[in-house]
């Protein structure tokens, strides 16, 4: 035989089990395995503002935690729930205008602007969304795409705040810094408060009202309000990163209900690794900066664009994020067959 | 079982139902007493499925009334008629297939009536919901300290599923369970350690209604058996009685009539 056939071998190194709940505390190496990978994570985001001084590099990582943030809660509702969400526009709109009103109307500061936003831009989110609740799959997808759209023409029909020009003179952030972290600190809790959250009985509801809504009905319970409850979480989780973006804009228009805001975050959760929740977040960190790189191109930014995704797809299907841990959990060698 | 002295847990009057032109019930009207088990049987396309449907509240009957304890349930959304403690199986087996068997029970658990009644064996308040439903699992027949409760339910065989099936109704802590054609797609080893775990059920005052193909495993338990044709009601008795309708062997293997027409024909 002229051809020589290769296997890959994989060995798992044993973390998962050596780091496994209690069995984390045996020792300080078990509890580094456990911690490291997320420390690094932490600390990574933490030090990006001073890892890029540059006032334009500082911007983009506002950008990218805002774009983490809603591919975090389309990651929730997708692989969570089973509601695939085309509403990222809507959610970052929706948030957008109400801290905007809220600022320019009221003059509530920032730092009330922001919370606020979340809870009540959630709650009309939540409310509109209540009819879609029975569909799934793709078409719940298909009609929270329309939304932000609707929302936008609206807007514009009845020249409601501002009309086209938008909300201008919001205030901005007190600091370049404190804008940063507020959003670094948002992803980082939106980001382990849901995997927490997803693993506790309430969330063990929402993965099986996803694998079959029937069982739970027949369970006695009310799965309109639990979908109305994962929704509410997700859309205020968008809507504070719209009213961040609002502030860092320092004004809030019928762009922020582009179409970029519900596709974006699906490629970023894509490349990163699908119902992971970390995976999208080091998506965006990946394509967000790649898209302004790609910024000198010109024209020519969406063919590299799509050429990476394409790749992206074509050869990591799985997500950077579940590749990362394969190759953490586990060796791979050649061996001879 | 005394039928005269009670009163009747689950009542269905005169309840049609019709999918467009499809008539699939036609004013069936039965009553289930109290620690009964009660067998439906009848031809494929008869309505039993149906049947369970329209008092679970997944399909809405067109005509006629259910009642369960005199309280009407008539298209009630299926999670209030379940958390009355009117709780069903699928026939075609609906277990979160992302989850591990145990983590299935949770969900039953975490429902308002679980917390409200304790769920099964919680003795009126819940403790730990995981342990409580590795607990449950062990009763309905899943080996303790096997791997076999934390196995993802993509992998368990079609028996285990049918237990995880009745171990979710169990978990509310039911008073009717309705069967859908448990015993279908078991081995006969399988079938045979089900019947006992029916009996216990029995026993522990759950009243049974059971859809059934498999008849002399139906026979065993059930104390009453109602005949289901073209979704109509043909008959109703002792499982003895039931055999020896002629209507009953008419439905099931056609009549003697019928083939002689056809012969002249």
């Amino acid at each position: 035989m002229s051809t020589q056939k290769l296997r890959k071998e994989r060995i798992d190194r044993g973390i998962k089990v050596r780091s496994d709940g209690l069995y984390a505390l045996m020792s300080l190496r078990e509890l580094s395995y456990l911690t490291l990978p997320r420390f690094v994570l932490i600390a990574g985001m933490l030090s990006l503002p001073f890892l890029m001084p540059d006032m334009y590099w500082q911007r983009v990582i506002s950008i990218v935690c805002i774009y983490a943030i809603l591919a975090l809660s389309f990651d929730f509702l997708a692989h969570y729930v089973g509601l695939v969400s085309l509403g990222g526009a809507f959610f970052i709109g929706t948030g957008g205008y109400v801290a905007g009103i809220l600022n320019s109307y009221y003059g509530i500061p920032p730092v009330l602007t922001v919370p606020l936003a979340a809870i009540i831009g959630g709650a009309i989110c939540t409310l509109m969304l209540l009819p879609c609740l029975p569909l799934k799959g793709v078409y719940f997808a298909i009609v929270t795409l329309m939304y932000p759209l609707f929302m936008a023409r609206i807007i514009e029909a009845f020249d409601l705040f501002g009309g086209t020009d938008g909300l201008a003179g919001i205030d901005s952030f007190s600091s370049a810094f404190a804008e940063q972290y507020l959003v670094i600190c948002t992803v980082l809790i939106f980001l382990f408060g849901l995997r927490r959250f997803v693993t506790t009985d309430m969330g063990l509801i929402f993965t099986a009202v996803m694998d079959n809504d029937q069982a739970v009905k027949a369970s006695g319970i009310n799965i309109t309000k639990y979908k109305a409850l994962a929704v509410f979480i997700a859309s205020s989780a968008g809507c504070m990163a719209g009213a961040c973006l609002t502030h860092i804009y320092m004004w809030s228009g019928i762009s922020q209900f582009a179409l970029d805001f519900s596709i974006l975050p699906i490629a970023a959760t894509v490349i990163g690794g699908a119902g992971t929740l970390a995976g999208p977040v080091l998506g965006c960190l990946i394509l967000v900066p790649v898209s302004e790189l790609l910024r000198d191109f010109g024209t020519l930014r969406i063919v590299f664009y799509a050429s990476v995704l394409v790749g992206f797809i074509l050869f990591r299907s799985d997500g950077i994020m579940v590749f990362m841990q394969r190759k953490y959990e586990q060796f791979e060698r050649w061996t001879k067959i | 079982m005394n039928q005269d002295m009670a009163e009747p847990i689950l009542q269905m009057d005169k309840t049609s139902k019709s999918f467009g032109g499809v008539q699939a019930l036609r004013d069936v009207s039965f009553d289930v007493f109290p620690g009964d088990v009660l067998g439906i049987i009848g031809p494929n396309g008869s309505g039993k499925t149906t049947i369970v449907n329209c008092i679970t509240g997944f399909v809405k009957p067109t005509s006629g009334r259910v009642y369960f304890k005199g309280e009407d349930i008539t298209g009630r959304q299926p999670h209030k008629v379940a958390d009355l403690g009117v709780t069903r199986t699928f026939q075609i087996m609906r277990p979160y297939y992302s989850l591990p068997a145990y983590k299935n029970l949770v969900i039953p658990l975490f429902s308002p009536r679980a917390k409200r009644t304790g769920g099964w064996r919680g003795g009126g308040r819940l403790g730990n919901r995981q342990t409580i439903a590795i607990d449950i699992l062990e009763e309905i027949g899943f080996e303790r300290d096997s791997y076999i409760p934390f196995k993802k339910t993509s992998t368990l065989p079609t028996g285990y599923l049918k237990r995880l099936e009745l171990a979710r109704c169990l978990a509310l802590k039911p008073e009717i369970i309705i069967c859908d054609e448990v015993f279908s797609g078991l081995s006969m080893s399988e079938i045979a350690s089900m019947v006992p775990l029916i009996q216990r059920l029995q026993d522990e005052g759950i009243t049974i209604v059971m859809i059934e193909h498999r008849l002399r495993e139906l026979f065993q338990v059930a104390n009453r058996v109602m005949v289901l044709n073209f979704g109509q009601k043909l008959t109703e008795g002792t499982p003895t009685e039931v055999m020896a309708d002629e209507k009953v062997k008419e439905a099931y293997f056609g009549s003697e009539e019928v083939e002689e027409v056809m012969i002249y024909a």
